[in-house]
């Protein structure tokens, strides 16, 4: 009998220490579907970042750096600089990459450092229990929103894609949602050609993927996956941002 | 290694080239890093000690490094995180403003023992102080400065020599405790010239030779380079894993020097620059029939308190001398613990004691008319610095 679905090579067989229901274990799981089809494994570094994939190492089996809050694309760039021929991802929360780490991620794709990022924007800090994110949606309760985010107060949420997408640094942008499987399919396509440009050495690479955290945003796991279609999308809408052709730098 | 009363150089055993070169005290680090096998080095522009990188930025290129100007200091210790866990030999450096910024990076380069050597230019703070030589980040560099329990073998040398070859040291130093290592200098060492000779070149090491470093797995097993631990049990067991690893360098790291200590009554005490307007002073008092020797911690982490054993039968007296308002003078009375008197004298901001005012309060501690510690803030508020 022909196997036509199993766990990924590169996918630790443990329980994760995820909520029900939330989607970064569905992003793990197509980061290493395309790090076992791309024959990487043995090559690759990680960078986990701080936030709910702080462990993200129990269940990617490569070897891994944990690094301080923010700051996953500095040490993506130490680890690079150092085994250019090695690939080297991060994989970063909203609060991690948006907030405090805006100015590592910035320039890492400044210098067209030639890493690759996943970025979870679940429009809030999961870990920490449920407060504002940059990019969480304007009038949307958070902890320390307690009356829905206020523009006046608080200002908009924050597009990373597009924003990086005006550097000329920046190989390859794509921000995907993680809502159903026609999406995901589409997120997995966008991760492989992101660590495609890397192998390429084109420069840096970002995907963004809408994520859920029914935890903090305090509803069930199917409505999470229906509020991040019609809320979070039209704020943050899905395609590639960059895509940069012809021969590496 | 422990120094003994009359071992000046620390390189002892080290062949040093004949070749004497007159070099900037920046530049010379920067140098002898390279010559240590250093290949990666990440930067922030900071006076003074702006020579580094940009000899840095010239230099690495030749040698097949990498010199990376990061966005702050912030990115760069990350950075020196990021290359010395992937098995590079890193060097950083920057002066105190930038230093202060690098401290949550260096709690976390100790909880995960990744090895590389931070230079420290010191000068005048707090805050943007100013750009004049200073020591007021001792107790920064010797008890802590970020969070957590954690220390760093810290080197306070007192010439452009020493610098060098303790730049060899520091390296083999760092990846011996997989902790990183910190040159305290001032921005006095940094700006100044001096003839120097460089110890022959050790070559880098190849980052995949280090089973620890993430290279990639190969086909092994994963390794994995991270400072969270959150079950308190294993936490715990983490850290005093770590002290262990801090004793041990109390007992084989510490170094000193002692000048005129064979018959010395009175004692100086000062490390770095500061030594050297010490060693000018002791030489005036010895002139004036006052017996005085000069103790010279060469490692402020761990701290010699072993050279104090040594004298305190016969010592009358110490004097610690600093750029600062009095920091290092605490290890000195830990070190004593209250069998001889301590006197303090420091200035700060860039204003640097001159051997005559250390002659001044030698004279003073002589005769007894030494302010003790507490009245010594009192004087000093009232105008008497100089
Ligand atoms: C310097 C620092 N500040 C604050 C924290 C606390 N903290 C831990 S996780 C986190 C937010 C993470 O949110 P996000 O990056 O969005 O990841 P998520 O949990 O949502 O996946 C914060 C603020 C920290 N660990 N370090
Ligand atoms: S708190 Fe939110 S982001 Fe974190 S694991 Fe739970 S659902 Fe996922
Ligand atoms: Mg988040």
């Amino acid at each position: 009998m022909k196997a036509v679905y199993e766990r990924p090579r590169v996918l630790k067989d443990v329980a994760t220490h995820y909520c029900p229901g939330c989607t970064h274990g569905i992003a793990h799981r197509i980061l290493a579907e395309v790090i076992d089809e791309l024959g990487i494994q043995g090559n690759t570094v990680g960078v986990a970042s701080v936030g709910c994939s702080v462990f993200a190492y129990n269940y990617i089996d490569v070897d891994f750096q944990q690094a301080a809050h923010g700051r996953a694309p500095a040490v993506a760039t130490g680890i690079k600089r150092v085994v250019p021929d090695t690939i080297v991802f991060t994989y970063q929360g909203d609060g991690d990459l948006a907030s405090i780490g805006a100015a590592e991620v910035l320039h890492a794709a400044v210098r067209g450092e030639n890493i690759t990022v996943i970025f979870i924007n679940n429009a809030i800090y999961g870990m920490t229990g449920g407060q504002m994110a940059p990019t969480t949606l304007e009038g949307m309760r958070t902890t320390t929103t307690p009356l829905g985010r206020q523009p006046a107060i608080q200002g908009y949420p924050l597009r990373v894609s597009e924003l990086l997408a005006t550097v000329d640094g920046a190989a390859y942008i794509a921000r995907c949602s993680l809502h159903n499987a026609a999406n995901i399919a589409k997120a997995k396509a966008s991760i492989k050609k992101a660590f495609e440009t890397q192998i390429q050495k084109k420069g840096f690479s970002l995907v963004e993927l809408l994520s859920s955290c029914p935890t903090n945003w305090g509803v069930p796991p199917l409505e999470a996956l229906k509020w991040i279609e019609e809320k979070m999308i039209p704020v943050f809408p899905l395609g590639e941002f960059k895509v940069k052709e012809g021969d590496a730098r | 290694m422990k120094m003994s009363a009359t071992n000046h150089s620390v390189n002892s055993g080290v062949k040093i080239l004949a070749e004497v070169v007159l070099m900037k005290g920046n530049e010379a680090v920067a140098e002898a890093a390279i010559r240590a096998g250093c290949r990666y080095f990440f930067g922030y522009p900071i006076t003074p000690q702006n020579e580094i990188p940009e000899y840095m930025a010239r230099r690495l290129p030749e040698v097949g490094g990498v010199y990376v100007q990061a966005e702050s200091e912030v990115a760069a210790i990350n950075m020196v995180y990021g290359a010395g866990g992937a098995g590079g030999r890193v060097l950083i450096s920057s002066s105190s403003p930038g230093i202060s910024l690098m401290q949550e990076g260096i709690s976390y380069l100790c909880g995960s023992e990744i090895p590389c050597v931070i230079v420290n230019m010191m000068r005048g703070g707090p805050g943007l102080g100013g750009i004049q030589p200073s020591q007021s980040d001792y107790f920064q560099a010797t008890k802590g400065g970020g969070h957590g329990d954690y220390r760093l073998i810290v080197y306070g040398p007192s010439s452009i020599q020493e610098m060098v070859d303790i730049m060899f040291r520091a390296f083999a130093v760092a990846e011996k405790y997989r902790n990183p290592v910190m040159i305290l200098g001032d921005g006095m060492l940094g700006q100044m010239m001096e003839p120097v000779s460089f110890p022959d070149e050790t070559p880098p090491p190849d980052p995949r030779s280090k089973p620890w470093a993430t290279t990639g797995n190969r086909g092994g097993k994963s390794r994995l380079l991270s400072s969270i631990i959150l079950d308190p049990e294993g936490l715990d067991a983490h850290n005093w894993r770590l002290q262990e690893k801090y004793r041990r360098a109390e007992k084989e790291e510490v170094m000193w020097d002692m000048e005129k200590a064979d018959d010395a009554e009175w004692f100086l005490v000062a490390y770095g620059t500061m030594a050297r307007v010490c060693r000018a002073a002791m030489t005036m008092a010895r002139s004036e029939g006052i017996k005085v020797g000069l103790i010279r911690p060469i490692t402020l982490w761990p701290f010699p308190k072993q050279a104090f054993e040594a004298v305190l039968p016969r010592a009358k007296g110490f004097l610690c001398v600093e750029m600062s308002t009095g920091q290092m003078v605490e290890d000195v009375r830990l070190s004593v613990e209250g069998r001889a008197p301590v006197y303090f004298y420091g200035r700060t901001g860039g204003a640097v004691p001159v051997p005559k005012g250390v002659l001044k309060r030698i004279r003073d501690m002589v005769s007894g008319k030494t302010p003790s510690i507490t009245d010594y803030y009192d004087r000093v508020a009232g105008g008497e610095r100089k």
